[in-house]
């Protein structure tokens, strides 16, 4: 036998099926829960402030990565930002077309040093530009349930 | 600092019931992770076997070892393993267990019987992963001469499903 | 060998839960940030980060080490994920040990984490790939198939009863009714609680085995010049081993963890020890179920085959016993977050050493243990010992 056989008939190649099954169960976390609450509940943006490194988290976190300290100055940030990055996406995780394209942005918020990766509407994708002023669409409180998706997307800031 | 001194160590635990009744935020993943394992060279050869109806196993010379399953190295010495060798479907119950539950904690009424069972002409003497059938759960004991139960020629499909199982060795 | 001598200078910990409110990030934090505390450190004065943790599955986070990266400390530093199955906890200090002992760093902060409650609706469906996908997986099996099939040679082997056996989770729930972290404390559990416990895979029933839990514990290691300037009770990693069997599990002689024995005569022979009988003081062998823990001590050359079951009946291996056997409480008593299971371990035996583990402290003035954990495909040994 040696070590390397020539597979020249795909019936020849014997393959066992088989998944990973489980469910993956998230915690907001401490930061996260009241994060998540502050937007659920006021349809608010909130970070945490190391003071010593002089920077604000968005999304709010725990600890400052940098010095470790423990984090306990939330404060609102601007719901408002501008795009950091974008991209346009055409095809799903299944790699069907997307009609219409969505477009996928990091948008920086103002008052911060953080901000949050999400989705652009009411506008092309053409028109969309790295500095584009945004602003967050936030959903019915009676739809809100403490979740990202809260926040139904950024649009151009209007004028 | 003295672990004695530590007041409150740090840690929130939650129950079931605070996911059940929405008390905390949290979010829910199916990961999408289907698999296709390929059977490669040495438990490919094992498998059609298997569906002939024979077990085989393979001969390190260096080592003077026979195991199963077969594998195309000798993890001992690291030389090819290149002789096959074809094993009679007898073998003794090395260690077995009778289960309960299922691997998502569902309880069974009638346990589950997986065992090791060295098989017979192996040397020296190892075994395989499967079940024991046509046997009252309380009289197994190790040391139990048992017999593979093969699924009929026809539905055999060249997996380790193609032994039902192994059962006493029935005397005369 | 030309190695620096090399010291663990700080530990903390986190509770260990059933189900964590924290995130993996936050528990890591929570754990990193008390051992740094401990000893009076700031992050800038770590020089490398080494983090473990066990499989990505049982967080819900692939590339899991990036993902904890900052909760581990390891915000622009050099830093390392290392994972060798349930043995992850006591050779994730190991790791970092040969980080500082070859020189190329003073100071290196273990973390090691696990979120075992993330992974529903339970963490035997990310364990079931252990089994052979071939051959094995399509007979249905799952995990406890394996550790009741070991546990059942081990006790044919020595002629054992389950009575014998159920003496090691009593010894380990009463024990960890006294660590302040610990989830399944009862100073109260008696034998007949482990022997009329529910059977899940015979021999194994419901009380031999630990639960299934979230925390985190970290350590801080030092080498020698700066260990004596951090703290004057540095204890020091004297000798360190580990192997690893073969993976054809089936075809291994059960009754006897071979590879342990290999990993622990490894750390042996670098601690200077001919008689761990004699120079081990305390052990912290790995006990995610009972017969595990006579299963390694045999393996770690603490008795002879088949012969830790009497020890244990006769009370040897009780705290205030001759040879304190898993004082913390182990993974039965205190719980089992895998990686950070093995690492309350090494954590164990750094505030026993030094005289600081309050109401669980080992009478005598204990001078040297021995922490072991197990894992991969139930095959591999990682063994430290440590000093004063």
């Amino acid at each position: 036998m040696a070590i390397l056989e020539k597979v020249d008939k795909l019936h020849q190649a014997i393959a066992w099926q088989g998944d990973i099954p489980i469910t993956n169960r998230y915690t907001a976390g401490v930061a996260g829960e009241r994060f998540l609450r502050e937007i659920k509940d006021h349809a608010r943006i909130l970070g945490t402030r190391c003071p010593d490194c002089d920077l604000v988290y968005v999304p709010a976190a725990l600890f400052c990565e940098r010095c470790f300290a423990q984090l306990d100055e939330w404060l609102e940030v601007s719901s408002q930002g501008r795009v950091f990055t974008f991209t346009v996406l055409f095809r799903d995780l299944e790699d069907r077309p997307l009609d219409p394209p969505a477009v996928l942005a990091y948008v920086k918020l103002n008052g911060s040093n953080g901000g949050l990766v999400h989705y652009l509407g009411e506008v092309e994708p053409d028109q969309v530009f790295i500095g584009l002023e945004v602003e967050a669409v936030f959903k019915e409180a009676s739809e809100r349930e403490g979740s990202i998706l809260d926040i139904r997307y950024f649009r151009p800031l209007k004028r | 600092m003295m672990t004695a001194q530590i007041k409150e160590f740090p840690g929130v635990g939650l129950r079931e019931s605070d996911f059940e009744q929405r008390k905390v935020l949290y979010t829910e993943w199916v990961p999408n992770a289907r698999y296709a394992w390929d059977a490669g060279v040495a438990i490919g050869r094992y498998l059609a076997e298997l569906k002939e109806g024979r077990l085989i196993g393979v001969r390190c010379r260096h080592c003077r070892r026979t195991v199963i399953p077969p594998r195309v190295f000798c993890e001992w010495c690291f030389r090819p393993m290149d002789e096959w060798v074809p094993l009679p479907d007898t073998g003794t119950v090395n260690t077995f267990s009778l289960c309960y539950v299922t691997w998502d904690m569902r309880r069974l009424t009638e346990p589950e019987i997986p065992a090791v069972i060295d098989i017979d002409g192996t040397h020296p003497p190892v075994g395989i992963l499967h079940l024991l059938g046509e046997v009252e759960p309380q009289a197994v004991q190790i040391g139990m001469r048992v017999q593979a139960v093969w699924k009929p020629p026809e539905e055999r499909t060249g997996s380790i499903l193609d032994i039902r199982y192994f059962r006493p060795v029935r005397e005369g | 060998m030309g190695m620096r001598k090399v010291a663990v200078v700080g530990a903390g910990m986190t509770k260990f839960v059933r189900r964590a409110l924290e995130t993996g990030k936050e528990l890591a934090f929570e754990a990193a940030k008390m051992a740094l505390d401990s000893c009076e450190l700031t992050l800038q004065q770590v020089d490398c980060v080494v983090h473990g943790t066990a499989p990505d599955a049982f967080d819900g986070v692939h590339m899991k080490g990036e993902y904890l990266a900052d909760g581990s400390g390891a915000w622009r530093k050099p830093y390392t994920r290392c994972y060798v199955g349930g043995g992850t906890g006591v050779f994730a200090p190991i790791h970092g040990w040969y980080h500082v002992a070859s020189g190329l760093f003073d100071i290196c902060l273990v973390v090691c984490e696990e979120k075992m409650s993330s992974c529903q609706p339970h963490p035997q469906g990310a364990f079931l790939t252990i089994f052979d996908h071939t051959t094995e997986r399509p007979l249905g099996p799952n995990l406890l198939w394996i550790f009741a099939l070991e546990m059942n040679r081990y006790m044919h082997t020595y002629g054992l009863s389950k009575r014998d056996i159920a003496l090691v989770s009593v010894k380990n729930k009463r024990n960890a009714a006294d660590h302040p972290c610990s989830l399944l404390g009862d100073r109260e559990i008696t034998v007949e609680d482990v022997l009329n416990s529910e059977v899940l895979a015979w021999p194994v029933q419901r009380l031999d085995v630990s639960p299934v839990t979230d925390g985190a514990v970290a350590v801080v290691l030092a080498a020698e010049h700066v260990a004596r300037r951090i703290t004057d009770k540095p204890v020091w990693i004297e000798g360190v081993g580990w192997n690893l069997d073969t993976t054809y599990w089936t075809n291994r002689d059960l009754c006897y963890p071979r590879y342990v024995e290999n990993a622990a005569r490894m750390a042996y022979e670098m601690a200077g020890i001919s008689e761990p009988r004699k120079q081990i003081h305390i052990a912290e062998p790995y006990d995610p179920f009972d017969y595990k823990e006579l299963h390694h001590l045999e393996g770690l050359l603490l008795f002879d085959r088949g012969k830790a079951p009497e020890a244990t009946a006769l009370g040897i291996t009780q705290r205030d016993g001759d040879l304190p056997v898993c004082p913390s409480g182990g993974l039965l008593g205190v719980g089992n977050p895998i990686a950070a299971a093995g690492l309350m371990k090494v954590a164990e035996l750094f505030w026993q050493l030094r005289g600081e583990a309050g109401a669980r402290q080992v009478p005598g003035q204990p001078r040297r243990g021995v922490a072991q954990a197990w894992g991969d495909l139930m095959q591999v040994g990682t063994v430290i010992v440590m000093g004063v």
